[in-house]
């Protein structure tokens, strides 16, 4: 459990750059979906992951080592809330290039970087 | 007495809000949006304004949210540098929604430009008030996802192709942001900025704040367009129409500055020769990058998109020196620099208008026809350049002074060799736009002349006139900047006084 979270969030942040390098949009999107997971999953592990634990305390307070810090739980609500905004912006963005511009290779998006 | 202070410190949110659900109440009717968005810019200068006075009388201002203890709730605090930049974006903003009124087109008015202005402008405010690293990334968050529609705004295809790029990278610097804020909060188990200031500097073991460190230096010099980050800036910019660029080229990139200085005055400054020497170089590496690029441009908006990236290092160079002088040298570059570049691009927006074209092999003799078009542009150009003794001297020369007291002999002969490139490519638009007769002339007749561009477009030239007064206000009457600088820059480098404003009210 310690050691495959950590490795879920690094195959993810490397598949969501590794995709990002590509030239397709589609692999763009993809990329930039697995980003957003990659960053909203690193900063709920953050607040540990627990198991078991019951979700309100007793009065005894005595499991308050045993659960997980709920602060970083809201900020992940937060921060997907944010990222989903995002890449639904990124994709009708990628929708309307298509449609305007008619290719799929980022390579050729090349037009505002000539000097002329 | 309490009482008033919370709303000083809230009122420029609180129109920008205000003015925004106005505008979305009276969709579609473009002139009920404009006059709204003029009243509020007129109110946002005032409420900036009597904040900036508050802060300067009455020191820090600090409210909870909610009422909740420091630590624990949503902090908004003004000190100096905050309560100066939410000024100067008010100034900019009121110019811009001026310029606006006759620039933006109708078509692009009626699918919401005013509304989506003012969420930008409400995001850059917050981002300049909020004292909480997560509730900066949430105001980030507004003024960015505002601007990628303003962008957008319209849907041309260069747009749209600029979009992507900036879309891309600042989605990606966000990551890095909330990457960043996680660590930090693992670490010091808050995100408070006074209270981390404090954990930081007790912390047992420096080495991971750094690695905290650089994911803000990535994720905010993205933002700021720093050295390598910046490929997105010049590709995006220069897209959409004149309004939204001189909107963007004169604020964002400075509030990722902000956010450089903020963090890197406040709570990294545990390890010092490590993290301010990286920022010393990628400051310098900055400067001359961008600097090349727009010596190799032949666009008018193209070379100002590239001077923004040459001048964010002069900013960050103050910052990585640390002295006293060095960052009032910074806060003093970023004002000045906010009002020249802004007014430059909306001076290459008046330009276009007479004769219909950015390019420079295009251009040509603005000075025969609009001398006065060619005073408010050369006033700006000038400045940017830093001649004396407009206000871009001023801030060069404080910077100088300070590399130089620091010892700091490469950096300073790097920005001078820049200031000159800067000359230099500004003298290539000013020979081919203005002193050359130009092509135009024969392929392209003149569309108007000076008396007719002023009754036209008098929005315009007020716009620009207002902002040319303010960089000649500073000019000529530099104390009151320079020592408001100095001031702040006190006030960063001695965070007790901000800790003890957020945490001991």
């Amino acid at each position: 459990m310690n050691l495959i979270i950590p490795l879920i969030i690094g195959v993810l942040f490397s598949a969501s750059l590794f995709l990002m390098f590509q030239k397709s949009f589609f692999k763009l999107i993809i990329g930039v979906i697995l980003f957003g997971y990659a960053t909203t999953f690193f900063l709920f592990t953050v607040g540990g992951v627990t198991k078991n634990a019951p979700p309100l305390l007793s009065e005894a307070k005595a499991a308050v080592d045993q659960l997980a810090d709920p602060l970083p739980q809201a900020l992940t609500l937060t921060a997907i809330v944010i990222s989903i905004g995002v890449q639904l912006f990124v994709i009708v963005l990628l929708k309307k290039v298509y449609e305007e511009v008619g290719t799929e290779d980022l390579d050729e998006l090349n037009t505002t970087d000539k000097i002329k | 007495m309490t009482d008033t202070i919370p709303t000083l410190l809230l009122f420029p949110l609180w129109v920008l809000l205000a003015a925004f659900i106005f505008c979305i109440l009276s969709w579609q009717r473009v002139k009920v949006q404009a006059a709204i968005a003029v009243v509020a810019g007129f109110l946002y200068l005032a409420a900036a304004a009597s904040l900036f006075m508050e802060v300067n009388q009455n020191g820090i201002q600090v409210i909870q949210i909610g009422n909740w203890p420091a630590p624990f709730g949503i902090t908004l605090v003004a000190d100096l540098l905050a309560s100066g930049m939410v000024l100067i974006s008010a100034v900019i903003a009121f110019a811009i929604i001026l310029y606006s009124i006759q620039d933006i087109s109708a078509a692009r008015k009626k699918k919401g430009f005013y509304p989506v202005l003012l969420v930008m402008m409400f995001g850059v405010c917050g981002s300049f008030l909020t004292g909480d690293i997560f509730n900066l990334y949430v105001w980030f968050e507004v003024m960015l996802v505002a601007s990628f529609v303003l962008i957008v705004l319209g849907n041309s295809k260069k747009q749209l192709e600029g979009a992507v790029k900036y879309v891309t990278l600042s989605f990606i610097s966000s990551g890095f942001l909330l990457t960043g804020s996680a660590i930090l909060y693992k670490l010091t188990g808050t995100l408070n900025m006074a209270d981390l200031s404090v954990a930081i500097a007790q912390h047992p073991n420096p080495e991971l704040i750094t690695v905290s460190a650089v994911f803000f230096l990535t994720g905010f010099g993205i933002k700021a367009a720093l050295f390598p980050f910046f490929s997105w800036l010049p590709a995006s910019y220069p897209t959409p129409p004149i309004s939204v660029v001189g909107l963007m080229a004169g604020l964002l990139t400075k509030v990722g500055v902000y956010a450089l200085i903020r963090f890197f005055t406040l709570l990294y400054t545990h390890d010092l020769p490590t993290t301010h020497s990286v920022l010393l170089v990628l400051a310098g590496l900055t400067m001359f990058f961008g600097v090349l690029g727009a010596i190799a441009q032949r666009n008018f908006k193209k070379i100002l998109s590239f001077h923004i990236v040459s001048q964010i290092g002069y900013m960050i160079m103050g910052l990585a020196l640390f002295t006293p002088l060095a960052i009032a040298g910074s806060i003093f570059y970023i004002i000045h620099h906010i009002l020249v570049k802004t007014n430059l691009f909306l001076i290459s927006g008046i330009v276009k208008i007479t004769n219909g074209h950015y390019a420079l092999s295009k251009l040509g003799g603005v000075y025969d026809r609009f001398p006065f078009v060619t005073v408010l542009f050369a006033i700006s150009a000038f400045s940017l350049a830093g001649i004396p003794p407009l206000s871009g001297f001023w801030g060069k020369f404080i910077l100088a002074k300070a590399g130089l007291e620091s010892g700091a002999y490469v950096i300073v002969a790097v920005s001078l060799l820049v200031g000159l490139l800067t000359l230099f490519s500004m003298s290539k638009i000013w020979v081919s736009v203005f002193w050359s007769a130009g092509p135009a002339t024969k392929s392209n007749p003149p569309q108007y002349d000076s008396p007719t561009l002023f009754r036209r477009y008098y929005c315009l030239l007020l716009a620009s006139v207002f902002l040319t007064l303010c960089t000649l206000g500073i000019s000529f009457y530099p104390d009151f900047l320079i020592s408001f600088s100095e001031q702040a820059a006190e006030q960063l480098l001695n965070p007790q006084e901000y800790i003890n404003a957020v945490l001991n009210p």
